[in-house]
């Protein structure tokens, strides 16, 4: 599948997953055995989004400071997220602590 | 009416000013992506595309992800999509307002649908039932966010062809995820279902095709389930 193919058929995939509900006509209400599981898509795409890019260092577990800047930085963006909404202030925390721990090791 | 158009003015204006703070954080997101975007194996020009076709920004990050780590096609929409799934909840949530708007809004709106435009609405709707005001103050929302995103991943793209590697700049797409992800913990079997998806999607990591993320995200739903029906 080409670069172009794969783009259009998400955008046409993630518009029509807008358009489900609001487009069919009638009073139809989502049953409770799709909406339990959906409230967890979230938490656990972003999760699995973010681990393996923070954790893994060319395939394998990286997790002590010295070898994996990354995850020492995450750590820090994510108890700060925890605290702050403000994305920028984050970002920039997370990426001095990388290039902080970088220069040092 | 004149009287829809003083209606109309009205909802533009209250959904502009409710979305105001909201734009602290499209800022640096649009800008990162963009930045993403430019350094990716897609280029830039189809790397920014996604934001007019895709317009959904943790989807459009794990897609130039996927794409650049060499993952099957068919893979890269499904995750994306998989990603995307949450939108079911929200139309299915604003379906009853949208029911009173006419057809062409009703098939066109749904494109402007995003996690913001929902929150802002959702709470508006139950504030306000004149459909007219409602349909307004929802192409607001969604403009208000759709306008700023095209013009700052166009900026990141601009300036990201000028960002060297060694500033370690895709550092930020995890970043990203993690602030994303911070505010969808909302209780115990939320937690669950991310630590299960973060630790599966890192032992899948070597899964072939690139279904690692697929296979982590759906673990976690799946533990998730669980552990509310346990908790209850």
């Amino acid at each position: 599948m080409s670069n172009i193919a794969i783009i259009f058929a998400i955008g046409i995939g993630t518009y029509l997953i807008r358009l489900s509900f609001i487009g069919v006509v009638g009073d139809r209400t989502m049953p409770d055995w799709a909406l339990v599981p959906l409230r967890f898509v979230a938490p656990a795409v972003l999760a699995a989004l973010a681990a393996p890019a923070v954790l893994l260092d060319e395939g394998s577990l990286a997790l002590a400071p010295g070898t994996n800047p990354r995850a020492i930085a995450a750590l820090v963006a994510l108890l700060l997220a925890w605290r702050t909404k403000n994305v920028a202030v984050v970002i920039a925390a997370g990426m001095l602590t990388v290039w902080a721990l970088q220069a040092v090791f | 009416m004149t009287q829809d158009r003083s209606i109309r003015s009205k909802a533009l204006g209250d959904s502009v000013r409710a979305f105001a703070p909201l734009l602290i954080a499209v800022v640096p997101f649009g800008l990162v992506f963009g930045i993403v975007a430019a350094g990716s194996d897609v280029g830039p020009w189809l790397g920014g595309a996604t934001s007019f076709i895709i317009f959904a920004g943790a989807a459009q990050l794990a897609t130039l992800q996927l794409i650049d780590a060499g993952a099957a096609g068919a893979v890269v929409v499904a995750t994306a999509l998989v990603i995307n799934a949450r939108h079911f909840m929200y139309s299915a949530a604003l379906a009853p307002a949208f029911r009173e708007f006419p057809r062409g809004a009703r098939i066109a709106l749904p494109y402007l649908l995003t996690d913001q435009a929902f929150a802002l609405s959702i709470v508006r709707f139950g504030e306000v039932e004149d459909p007219v005001y409602r349909r307004w103050f929802f192409i607001g929302a969604g403009l208000s966010l759709w306008v700023p995103w095209q013009v700052f991943t166009t900026a990141g793209i601009v300036l990201g062809a000028q960002v060297p590697d060694s500033w370690s700049l895709d550092f930020a797409i995890p970043l990203m995820f993690v602030i994303l992800l911070v505010p969808t913990i909302k209780g115990r079997p939320e937690l669950v279902a991310a630590l299960v998806g973060a630790g599966i999607a890192v032992a899948a990591a070597g899964a072939p095709y690139g279904l690692g993320l697929i296979i982590g995200a759906t673990s976690g739903v799946v533990a998730g389930v669980i552990a509310q029906r346990v908790a209850r």
